[in-house]
């Protein structure tokens, strides 16, 4: 198939008013005039055909998420639409609106809302319009299947016939009232993902597979240790490769061919020389180094009674340290960009997951003026914050600059492992007491980790840095400090952020950032106190949960799981464990409940998970499954088996099988229960189920066992020596 | 220049080859315009670049194209289409076994090729057939449920 004419068709068939052609070649010859991106108006979220079609544009991306259902649902349901007649566009910055980037589980909540607060402003004016055309009242009229009718019956007029190509020309209302959950008709029913058809029979046009005229196969070399400075270059070494082309710009080092296979020859091929550079420590003294960091400031994030005082006093008391490793994104396909640069002006195809804030540094980097540089979002392997992809567009907008032709970088699999900014590694600590009648009186989390830097408009790239080309320096990790409350009613609490300011690796927001290593913290402790209490887990967890969602979720997760009561660990090889969050404090609540069978040598298999999951309205039933499932499996591999190594020099986990991560065989039996609230707003399901997975596998292995793993990666040597320490046997 | 005639979803093509070491994934993506296969490691160890030759799922990235002389090569595209997929596709869309979908490629071939061996494989075998494949989404379940599904076995 050609990636070319199917897109191309694909937005003619549209019958866009504002026309619409993604691709350099075409860029100068369709001028695209009077569209939108203004967040704040409606024209910059749909645009309604003469055919009865509509186009709708999100600046937010399908990263495999189901976006791409959801968001034409939302927009069918508010419009009074049928779904087959909307086209969605997606993160071109030429179209799209600026709705921030695709991240922290805010598509739907964030991205989806403001499309449906468009979609309804719509509405109302289309209703409004009618009324005028129609002699009724707008409280007669409703808009159905591309019409506002009266709501008793009797002719309507085409929302075709009611606005010009102008569009609606109208501010998005934010109070524009939306309709009743109970007449939804798309929302919260199934809707198949249109990509997937397109996925199974190898259609689908990812970005690695898209090319433009003209086009050059690029390949970054970069040093055997990290930050080291380019010596010199041998462009003679690569002289045998038919039409490679060397790019140096200071410290960053590219070559070219026409063909790719040559360009990887000649990566390999080509000799350079380098010098310096190094890693403050490697990933064995990782946890001493953050440690030892000098702490920037310590932060009070929660505070209640007098943590000090309480615990002072209490007759019982629990303590314990945790660690979360540095882990890679490990996107399934290496980053892949496009970039063609000429004339003044960039065209960019890139898997960002923030289209827009990137067009702005990436024009900044070139020395171009923002309105120069349009990127487009095509699909990319599933990356879970920010991998590699707009290092590898930077990369390839550097050669297409240098050589005056669109160049294609492809990242390896060892430039994607070895150089992905990394989620950073956290040290979180522990400290709580229980009365003489076993109640918790005290509590105190203290996190240490990076310090994001203040209003950091993007994660630094590594070319513009090589290049040293315009850019903002500083540490992006997401909120690395959130959930280290306990979700539960402690009279006398002290949640600390111990500010780092820096970190060794490159550091970017890796899926659930923080979060999963500080629920391991919070939930691991509340089961050493439910222990030190004599309670079951489950009921003491519920004897201090007084929130009734959060509650819901926890009984219905363990009648799901068919939960037995214990208190003391069986220690017989076979555990339970449970664990629970409020996602971020405030939004998306999870139960999850496991059941493990650990072997005399200390491997971990999990053998069965139950989960409860509310994230209010439900707009996809499968695609929230879809994310949970998958948030469950990928974060039960990270507890298990994902720790990024490096020595001095660099990284050295650069492969798959030095970088484990979940396999089939490994894959327990699922049992997950949506819970729905259609008249609760929204809440993200991309990453909420992942923060309880690590703290229930402990708790599982602490009842085979009787051990607490309170460091990941929970490796078979790991637990293995534990239990040689304990004298721990069964089997 | 030497050229190599390759036998691919059933028509002979005929393509120049500068260097026999290039692995046929480069020859498939690049000179054939058959992009199904995708790069993921260049390594053989994740199994997004799988291919079948002679009905055996092969690593299309590790093993060079002067290797493929006189053999049948089957990609996803010859597999089967949207109108027309094949029984592990079909399957595939009816369970929605893909999030970002990069991985499908070599999770299609693998349990295509598993199929004509085993036509009703469990659970288990698929897992142990997909042993080698990786997913880093998370949406294994669904797989398996899809190639159960598609042999007809009761998972």
């Amino acid at each position: 198939m050609n990636s070319h004419t199917s897109r191309r068709n694909f937005l003619k068939s549209t019958g866009a008013l504002f026309i619409a052609i993604p691709f350099a070649s075409e860029l100068k010859a369709e001028v695209i005039s009077g569209k939108t991106v203004d967040a704040a108006q409606v024209d910059a979220y749909l645009a309604l055909h003469a055919d009865g079609t509509a186009t709708i544009y999100s600046g937010k991306v399908d990263l495999g998420t189901g976006l791409r259902a959801a968001f034409p649902q939302i927009a069918a349901e508010e419009l009074g639409l049928p779904i087959n007649k909307i086209k969605l566009i997606e993160g071109d910055t030429l179209l799209t609106p600026d709705q921030g980037p695709t991240s922290g589980s805010n598509g739907i909540p964030k991205g989806g809302m403001q499309l449906r607060q468009a979609a309804a402003t719509a509405r109302q004016a289309l209703i409004k319009l009618a009324s005028e055309k129609l002699g009724r009242p707008v409280g007669e009229l409703d808009a159905i299947d591309g019409e506002v009718r009266p709501k008793a019956g009797g002719a309507g007029v085409s929302f075709a016939s009611l606005v010009t190509d102008k569009g609606f020309e109208l501010k998005l209302d934010s109070k524009a009232p939306v309709r009743d959950p109970k007449t939804h008709k798309y929302v919260g029913k199934h809707v198949p993902r249109p990509d997937i058809p397109a996925k199974a029979t190898g259609r689908h046009v990812y970005m690695h597979d898209f090319d433009v005229p003209g086009m050059m196969h690029g390949r970054t070399i970069r040093p055997a240790v990290i930050g080291a400075e380019l010596v010199s270059v041998d462009e003679s070494s690569v002289a045998s490769i038919p039409g490679a082309k060397v790019v140096r710009i200071k410290n960053f080092l590219g070559v070219v061919a026409p063909d790719e296979w040559d360009a990887v020859r000649a990566a390999k091929m080509l000799k350079a020389e380098w010098k310096g550079g190094g890693l403050p420590t490697d990933s064995a003294g990782l946890r001493d180094y953050v440690k030892a960091q000098k702490v920037g400031s310590t932060e009070a994030l929660d505070k209640a009674g007098d943590f000090a005082t309480a615990y002072a006093a209490a007759p019982k008391k629990l303590s314990g340290e945790f660690y979360w490793p540095t882990q890679s994104h490990a996107s399934l396909g290496p980053s892949c960009a496009v970039a063609d640069v000429k004339d003044g002006e960039a065209t960019i195809w890139c898997s960002s997951q923030g289209t827009h804030r990137y067009a702005k540094h990436f024009a900044d980097m070139l020395g171009l003026p923002a309105n120069k540089m349009r990127v487009h979002y095509l699909d990319g392997a599933g990356c879970y914050g920010m991998n590699g992809h707009e290092d590898a567009a930077a990369d390839a907008a550097f050669m297409s600059k240098a050589i005056g032709k669109p160049v294609r970088v492809q990242w390896t699999r060892e430039d994607e492992h070895g150089l992905d900014p990394k989620g950073p590694p956290q040290v979180i600590t522990q400290e709580a007491a229980l009365s003489a009648d076993g109640k918790i009186v005290a509590w105190h989390t203290t996190m240490r980790c990076p310090k994001p830097t203040d209003k950091l408009p993007t994660i630094p790239l590594l070319s513009p840095v090589e290049a040293d080309a315009k850019q903002v320096k500083g540490i992006a990790t997401g909120s690395l400090s959130s959930g280290g409350k306990p979700p539960y009613d402690v009279p006398n609490l002290l949640v600390e952020v111990l500010w780092l300011e820096d970190t060794p690796l490159r550091a970017s927001h890796l899926r659930a950032p923080g979060k999963i290593g500080n629920c391991l913290a919070v939930e691991t402790f509340m089961d050493e106190l439910a222990l030190a209490a004599g309670k079951d887990p489950v009921e003491f967890r519920l004897a201090y949960l007084s929130d009734p969602r959060g509650r819901e979720a926890v009984e219905r997760v363990a009648k799901l799981f068919n939960w037995d009561k214990r208190v003391e660990p069986r220690r017989n090889g076979k555990g339970r464990g449970i664990g629970f969050t409020q996602y971020k404090g405030d939004e998306t609540y999870v139960a999850i409940a496991m059941e493990v069978d650990v072997s005399a040598d200390g491997h971990i298999k999990v053998t069965r998970v139950a989960a409860t999951h509310d994230c209010g309205q439900i707009i996809s039933p499968d695609g929230v499954r879809s994310q949970v499932e998958g948030c469950i499996l990928q974060t039960i591999g990270r507890t298990l088996f994902e720790e990024v190594k490096f020595d001095r020099n660099h990284v050295t986990s650069r492969d798959w099988a030095s970088y484990p991560i979940l396999t089939f065989p490994d894959v327990p039996e699922l049992k997950i229960e949506l819970i729905d609230r259609p008249n609760e707003p929204p809440r993200g399901a991309g990453e909420a189920a992942t923060a309880p997975v690590a703290a229930a596998l402990a708790n599982a292995v602490f009842d085979a066992t009787g051990i607490r793993l309170r460091t990941v990666p929970f490796t078979a040597a790991r637990l293995k020596s534990a239990m040689a320490e304990t004298g721990v046997k069964f089997g | 220049m030497a050229s190599i005639t390759l036998t691919v979803n059933g028509s002979a093509r005929t393509i120049d080859v500068r260097d026999p070491d290039k692995p046929l994934l480069y020859a498939l993506r690049n000179d054939l315009n058959l992009k199904g296969a995708k790069y993921g490691c260049g390594l053989g160890q994740c199994g997004a670049c799988t291919v079948i030759v002679d009905g055996e799922a092969v690593r299309s990235c590790t093993t060079p194209v002067s290797a493929f002389s006189g053999k049948k090569i089957t990609t996803i595209e010859g597999l089967g289409s949207p109108e027309q997929p094949h029984k592990v596709q079909a399957a595939f869309i009816a369970e929605q076994a893909a999030q970002c979908g990069y991985c499908t490629n070599g999770m299609v071939m693998t349990s295509a090729a598993l199929l004509d061996k085993n036509p009703k494989p469990s659970a288990t075998q698929v897992k142990d057939a997909l042993a080698q494949n990786l997913c880093r989404c998370g949406t294994h379940e669904r797989i398996v449920n899809a190639v159960v599904k598609a042999g007809g076995a009761r998972g």
